[in-house]
């Protein structure tokens, strides 16, 4: 599957400090073109519903979906499916459960660690039960996003939108709802309703991600980018503006350090998602501090 | 444990100092009203009627049904029996006219959300989409200012909410619940786990705010000495009835004592007031 790609890369340009030659050389080929796009619009989706992933606490749930996506696909490829579709469809249906169960698995650590597990179990049965293609197995735990087919970009580009548009229809509602749901409730909010679109809506950042960094990795480009822009702003609108930003520069860095560099797409992106919640997580954390907040209940004290 | 209509007619003339006619129009009526969950009746047979701008405390052992009653007068719980009027009509959940602030402890660390925007989503949380600039969002944005700054809370209104105090967390979800001017306010516990001074701090702000714009208020407390200075009536929530009175009738030791099955004490100050004894030990630990 990396085969082509990997031959272009053997005897790619070196970089240059010139940005218009390295542009050039860049997108000189049609499957970096590809790669491009794919992690543009996997970026975008990620950071927009990460941010709501971070602030509602998901993020684990997130990660089991992944896994289930992984399982998903697998299955797919047992099936002569796309791996896609099986992804698509697993990790939508897995999220539904999880949104309907989403209350009574708050804090649950136990049982969401255990489905990710099993459902990584499954997958790893499923492709051996189809005589294992250890390249597939690659691309799906870790990535290969320059080895996109048109077809899975399409995929992606329809579902980006989708999830995209849905997170603008309920934003404000899921916003009061994710910080005070018992009021968004009493206020009229279909709380449960939005709780288990929501997560419908995580399912399709799932695969996003998963198509360009693989099931294993994927959460880290919704978290990071998320968790990185509410330390560096409070403002909803605003914070979403920096997470897309932040996991477009983090995508496209990774993208082109990987075409000069003999390493892994899937490395660069995760370090570089990890360097930036770093480098903005250490400083913040000392400015805000960790004072005693509440005082003991008064009577108790009295 | 039905009132009849003299007493509650003698029970709303509210705080010795100003006393007032019985409204025209109850703001809360319950005719009769029970409420169960799964099989069981939280309680049953409860009269009341709370006029326009009272102040009335809900006092109760846990698990009573404090909290029901509230989520009855939100129209988040159907009554089984009897019935229920909220400014002249049933309960109904998303009303701008009833302002709630619910029972919890902080808020999550982890909230970098602007308080400002907390208080905002009182506003239009409930809208579809994303907000866009224009005439309704300047509007929005003055009635968030008014509401911040009624609370005292416009210092801090630019920081995390979940980095901020549990009293300022208290008053922004106050203002919250203030910033559609509703005429009714429901209030769970909005003084547990705050310290004295934001005890004195919170219910006089309440208090304040409700006497200046006419405002019903129907508060949950465990301890009712922060509140004695400032409550026309008492609830009470207890063995599966709800019981409304002045506080001289209810606040006695004999009344406390039978209610909470616990040895309660009303002791009067130096000054007249009102302190009751004996609650706190076994109250303190509520949650």
């Amino acid at each position: 599957m990396t085969d082509p790609a990997a031959a272009v890369l053997a005897t790619s340009s070196t970089f240059s400090w010139n940005p218009v030659a390295d542009w050039q050389a860049l997108t000189a080929h049609a499957f970096m073109r590809d790669a491009l796009l794919a992690g543009t619009i996997a970026a975008v989706v990620s950071a927009v519903i990460g941010y709501f992933v971070v602030l509602r606490g998901l993020v684990f749930a997130a990660d089991a979906l992944t896994h289930i996506g992984f399982t998903g696909a697998s299955g797919a490829v047992l099936l002569g499916l796309n791996p896609i579709a099986g992804l698509l469809a697993l990790t939508i249906s897995s999220a539904v459960g999880i949104g309907a169960l989403q209350q009574r698995l708050r804090g649950r650590d136990v049982v969401t660690g255990m489905i990710l597990v099993e459902a990584l179990g499954l997958g790893v049965l499923f492709l051996r039960l189809s005589s294992g293609y250890s390249n597939q197995t690659y691309a799906l735990l870790f990535g290969d996003i320059l080895a996109l087919s048109v077809q899975n970009l399409v995929v992606l580009a329809v579902a980006g939108a989708a999830a995209l548009l849905a997170t603008a229809a309920i934003f404000r509602p899921l916003l009061f709802a994710s910080l005070d749901e018992e009021v968004a409730e009493a206020r009229g909010v279909p709380v449960r309703a939005l709780a288990i679109g929501f997560v419908v809506v995580v399912a399709i950042a799932v695969v996003a991600a998963t198509q360009v960094i693989g099931a294993l990795l994927a959460v880290v480009l919704i978290v990071a980018p998320a968790a990185t822009a509410q330390r560096l702003t409070h403002r909803p609108l605003l914070g979403i503006g920096l997470a897309v930003a932040i996991a477009l520069l983090v995508t496209w860095t990774g993208i082109a350090l990987a075409f000069w560099l003999p390493y892994p797409v899937s490395f660069f992106i995760t370090s570089l998602g990890a360097i930036a919640w770093l480098a903005v997580w250490v400083p913040t954390s000392r400015r805000l501090g960790a004072p005693a907040r509440h005082a003991a209940h008064a009577h108790a004290a009295a | 444990m039905a009132m009849t209509a003299a007493d509650r007619a003698a029970s709303t003339t509210g705080r010795t100092e100003a006393p007032r006619q019985a409204p025209a129009r109850p703001a809360i009526a319950l005719r009769d009203a029970g409420v169960s969950l799964g099989n069981r009746w939280v309680w049953r047979g409860a009269d009341a009627s709370i006029g326009e701008g009272e102040f009335v405390v809900v006092l109760g052992p846990n698990g009573a049904g404090k909290t029901t009653l509230l989520r009855v007068l939100l129209g988040l719980i159907p009554l089984q029996e009897g019935s229920v009027d909220v400014l002249g009509h049933r309960p109904q959940r998303g009303r701008r006219q009833v302002g709630y602030v619910p029972q919890r402890r902080a808020l999550d660390r982890d909230l970098y959300v602007r308080a400002r925007d907390l208080v905002s989503l009182g506003v239009d949380g409930t809208r579809w989409g994303i907000a866009l600039p224009g005439a309704r969002r300047r509007q929005q944005r003055a009635m968030v200012e008014e509401a911040l700054h009624a609370v005292g809370a416009s210092a801090y209104a630019d920081q995390p909410v979940g980095q901020l105090s549990g009293g300022e967390q208290q008053r922004l979800l106050l203002a919250q619940a203030l910033v559609t001017r509703p005429r009714i306010l429901l209030l769970d516990e909005p003084l547990a786990s705050l310290d004295l001074r934001s005890q004195a701090v919170v219910s006089s702000l309440v208090s304040g705010i409700a006497r200046e714009r006419g405002i019903t208020v129907v508060l949950v407390a465990h301890d009712v000495n922060p509140l004695v200075s400032v409550l026309d009536r008492v609830a009470y929530v207890a063995r599966g009835a709800v019981t409304i009175g002045r506080p001289e009738e209810v606040i006695t030791s004999a009344k406390l004592s039978e209610l909470y099955d616990y040895p309660v004490e009303v002791l009067r100050d130096s000054r007249g007031r009102i302190v009751v004894v004996g609650l706190e030990d076994r109250d303190s630990h509520h949650d």
